[in-house]
């Protein structure tokens, strides 16, 4: 198998790289980097459970090949907190109920975070296009889309309003 | 009634950090820098005599460590709870393609996946059946032993000649219902370490811990305590990580008990589609009889399940499906039959439902059906013969709890305006391209195991000297949120916060055997034990606070993190307690059990009382079928459900708004096809599940009726949730176009040309 060299950027931090030709970014981020938040659902583009941003856009992780990364700027579930500081999203999915068995969410988020990098205050319709390559078994999606309507820009002032409502 | 602090409250799943940062560890994200490769080589055929199995060149191929058979079982070779005919690797025969034949463990998958090609397998083809009517007939090739038909059970309500004399209508129909999957995101995974002693400590993401322990046990010979099973996070189950699992996990065993090192064994997912079992596809006839007023007189039912190669759980489903036969319905005569049938196709078993999502099916078209014939509402006819306080169900069982079926109705056609709906949708123009309709089905449902078997389940509480509280639980956390239940019933008990609360991860090492996390006895069964278990600390620190603060009163409680007395003055921190009690030589460490209420069953004449009690629920669905493609979008749904007590709110909405995306993927979209017991849908881009785009806003009605049996009168949500969608949107549909759909997936093909159009 031949093997190519490759540099990326990793949640900030690069990374020099020599893999096999036919390693996916899936297995490079998962086995080679040792970032498992990032999961496999099916292989083949179908459940988004591997979504993470390449260069600004949400891509399934199990359909690019390690090669194509070189150069490039990846964002995984790992990268979303900022010094210890949980991205909008993140917080907004706990605080909605968003979270049931947790396997499709870090991809979730990935979709969601590349959505609002383009559009800061997408409509309903426009939230669930983005999410609509991710699948969820557990929460029918209702809770997810209100989380992200909260993360986005829109919302984020009055939830704060709202204030903390999480137990006491 | 007391006011709650924590039930009942808007609060923060205790496991939602790991799950957004991804942290939290699922079976394939451990690793071990010795680990071995787990992979297996399955069947080609779907009915064999297993010849040979030759691994001698295998065994030989680079980086290979072990290549085993059946003939390497140390134990013995079947499985199962009530019928265990399930092998780990297959031995005399081949039941049905996804069998496994042979497992490798390799230093790296690649490896492992490259052994397969060396082993030699010899398969004389045996004659199969793929389906239980060819199954069942007298002569057909049989699976296990002479006959297929494995399961028969009967429900009898008084006579059912006389029920049918006394109606003026009377209706025949047959329903079917699809083969669907589960559908977990997280395909299934484990990994098996020797504990260097002939023990053998399996990590994964299994549902049933005890029940795996005992497959275990069986397999590989060895004591159960000589077995832990420790759950990793467990990326959604449904009732599908039992026995999949328990195949799983022993391969992994057997190969980390051969080779001294830990072992991993991940399916792809096209392994699982192969491998796993599935919902049973029913056949159900139906014949029920009315009065003009539309007063029922009598039903009678035969049902026949699919159970595939395997018994499994195939008794209790079809158990379930008979027993609930006809619905939330008062019918003072009932003769109902139900059957499960071996073939040569993949396995089925528990799934979200467990047995009801088929019969809930049937009753509730056949309703709406009769409601037509009638010329009356479909709720008026269910409001007409709904049970109530104080019915008599169709196993003769008087309703002693509080009924809430009729307030799940009343309140869900509320908040669709059922009638006005109803109406205006009538009086759409009969050729238009797109047509909507409104549509309703109801349930009711046995909370818990019922007479399956024994009710208990088992917590620890663990007050930590800093105040800080242990939960160990029995039951798993699957996704569906229960270590938040009992967090927050721990945290109300003891007055603290539930951030100080920490539930550690279901270890059969810990705790006694609690039975299978399933039946949505979760809540009930294991809530009540860690209620007990938390009350025991609690009195235990009560007593020690009144010693220290020389008081004899007696309405001391905790709150908020202290000791308050009855007029709610702050007497001492709980933290200074709990030190206080360590000091004192006094452990705050307590175990609750807590077994359900005894219950009847007549196996002879089909009558009893199976469940404790019950919960009830209605969904009322309005979609829009365009006429000429077949396409339904669903434009609003809403979903009522007597829950008992609300513990965690988003948690209970959370599983509604599930349970109707699952149901709505059974309604309209969801089909494992097979063809001649070779699977054709094999990932997700064939089998299709709802998206984001196919769900509507959902509302959710929760129906507070507190129940006696339950942790401050919570009951269940898990199952409920997701048997009555699939009806409601198909009845929906029905009035829409004005014809009947009888068999599911309601997809395109069956809604336009009112049948399925098969692949060649």
């Amino acid at each position: 198998m031949e093997v190519v060299a490759i540099k990326c950027t990793v949640n900030g931090r690069e990374h020099r790289l020599e893999c096999e030709a036919n390693l996916t970014l899936l297995d490079m981020l998962r086995e080679s980097l040792g970032l498992t938040g990032t999961k496999s659902g099916c292989a083949v583009g179908e459940c988004g459970a591997c979504t993470v941003v390449m260069n600004g856009e949400a891509v399934n992780a199990c359909l690019v090949l390690a090669a194509q990364v070189d150069g490039a700027d990846i964002l995984t579930v790992e990268g979303l907190q900022e010094d210890g500081v949980l991205d909008p999203l993140q917080e907004m999915f706990i605080r909605h109920g968003a979270v049931q068995c947790g396997f499709c969410t870090p991809g979730m988020l990935m979709s969601a975070k590349a959505l609002l990098n383009g559009n800061p205050d997408p409509t309903e319709e426009e939230i669930r296009v983005a999410i609509s390559g991710n699948l969820c078994r557990c929460t029918g999606y209702q809770q997810i889309v209100e989380a992200i309507s909260a993360a986005s820009a829109k919302e984020k002032s009055r939830e704060k309003k709202e204030g903390k409502n999480c137990g006491w | 009634m007391k006011d709650f602090k924590v039930v009942g409250k808007k609060v923060r799943r205790v496991d939602a950090l790991g799950k957004v940062t991804g942290q939290a560890r699922y079976a394939a994200d451990l690793a071990d820098p010795h680990m071995l490769y787990g992979a297996v080589l399955r069947a080609s055929l779907s009915h064999a005599r297993v010849v040979s199995i030759d691994v001698s060149q295998a065994v030989s191929f680079p980086g290979v460590e072990a290549v085993l058979t059946a003939a390497d079982v140390p134990g013995r070779n079947r499985f199962g709870t009530m019928i265990p005919n399930q092998r780990v690797l297959a031995d005399d025969k081949v039941r049905f393609r996804g069998d496994g034949l042979a497992v490798v463990a390799a230093r790296s998958a690649r490896e492992a996946a490259r052994a397969l090609s060396g082993i030699r397998v010899q398969l004389e083809p045996l004659s199969a059946v793929f389906s239980p009517e060819e199954a069942m007939k007298r002569g057909a090739p049989g699976i296990h032993g002479k006959s297929n038909i494995f399961v028969h059970h009967k429900v009898r309500k008084g006579r059912i000649a006389d029920g049918f004399r006394r109606a003026d209508v009377i209706l025949r129909r047959t329903y079917t219902t699809a083969l669907i999957e589960h559908a977990y995101l997280e395909p299934e995974a484990v990994m098996a370490r020797p504990d260097g002693e002939g023990g053998v400590l399996v990590e994964g993401c299994v549902q049933n811990m005890y029940t795996t322990r005992r497959g275990l046990s069986t397999v590989l010979r060895l004591p159960l305590a000589k077995i832990r099973v420790v759950q990793t996070t467990v990326g959604g189950s449904f009732g599908g990580k039992d026995e999949v699992m328990t195949v799983l996990a022993a391969r992994a065993a057997m190969l980390a008990l051969r080779t001294g090192r830990p072992v991993q064994m991940v399916n792809s997912r096209e392994e699982s589609f192969h491998e796993s079992y599935k919902r049973h596809p029913y056949v159900m006839e139906y014949r029920i009889g009315a009065k003009k007023n539309g007063r029922l007189t009598a039903l009678e039912v035969r049902m026949v399940a699919n159970a595939g190669a395997y018994a499994t759980t195939t008794p209790f489903v079809v158990w379930r499906s008979v027993v609930q036969c006809a619905g939330p319905y008062v019918v003072p005569h009932v003769k109902a039959d139900a059957y499960g049938v071996y073939t040569n196709t993949v396995y089925t078993g528990a799934m979200r439902g467990f047995g009801s999502p088929q019969g809930n099916f049937g009753i509730e078209l056949l309703m709406d059906e009769l409601a037509g014939e009638l010329g009356m509402d479909p709720l008026d006819l269910r409001i007409l013969n709904g049970i109530r306080t104080g019915s008599r169900t169709a196993t003769g069982q008087k309703l002693d709890q509080p009924v809430a079926f009729i307030e799940t109705l009343e309140r869900s056609a509320r908040s669709i305006n059922w009638k006005r709906r109803r109406e205006e949708l009538d009086g759409q123009p009969r050729n238009a391209r797109r047509r909507k309709g409104i549509g309703m089905a109801a349930s009711y449902r046995g909370c818990a195991l019922g007479a399956e078997g024994t009710d208990a389940a088992g917590a620890v509480v663990s007050v930590q000297t800093d105040g800080s509280v242990i939960v160990w639980s029995g039951i798993a956390e699957v996704g569906q949120g229960y270590y938040t239940v009992i967090a927050q019933i721990t945290a109300e008990v003891l007055g603290v916060n539930l951030a100080d609360v920490t539930v550690l991860p279901y270890d059969t090492a810990i705790m006694s055997d609690s039975g299978p996390s399933v039946a949505s006895r979760s809540t009930m069964l294991g809530g009540t034990a860690t209620r007990r278990a938390a009350g025991r600390v609690r009195r235990k620190m009560l007593a020690e606070a009144r010693l220290i603060l020389r008081t004899k009163a007696k309405s001391m409680d905790l709150e908020r993190g202290w000791v308050v007395s009855s007029g709610g003055q702050r007497r001492m921190r709980i933290r200074d307690l709990a030190a206080a009690c360590f000091e004192r030589g006094v452990a705050l460490f307590e175990f609750g059990w807590y077994k359900g209420p005894d219950i009847h069953w007549d196996e002879q004449r089909g009558r009893g009382s199976p469940y404790f009690t019950y919960v009830y629920g209605t969904n009322m669905a309005e979609v829009e079928v365009d006429q000429e493609t077949g396409e339904v979008r669903v434009l609003q749904f809403v979903s009522a459900h007597d829950v008992g007590r609300v513990v965690n709110p988003q948690g209970v909405l959370g599983q509604i708004y599930g349970g109707v995306a699952m149901g709505l993927g059974y309604g309209l979209l969801e089909e494992v096809e097979e063809r001649e017991g070779r699977l054709v849908t094999e990932n997700f881009d064939e089998y299709l599940i709802p998206t984001s785009l196919d769900m509507p806003q959902m509302k959710a009605v929760m129906v507070e009726n507190p129940d006696r049996h339950g942790p401050y009168g919570a009951k269940s949500v898990g199952e409920p949730t997701t048997e009555i969608a699939a009806p409601a949107v198909v009845n929906a549909i029905c009035h829409a176009t004005g014809q009947r759909v009888r068999d599911l997936p309601a997809n395109l093909e069956r809604v336009l040309l009112g049948k399925k159009l098969v692949r060649t």
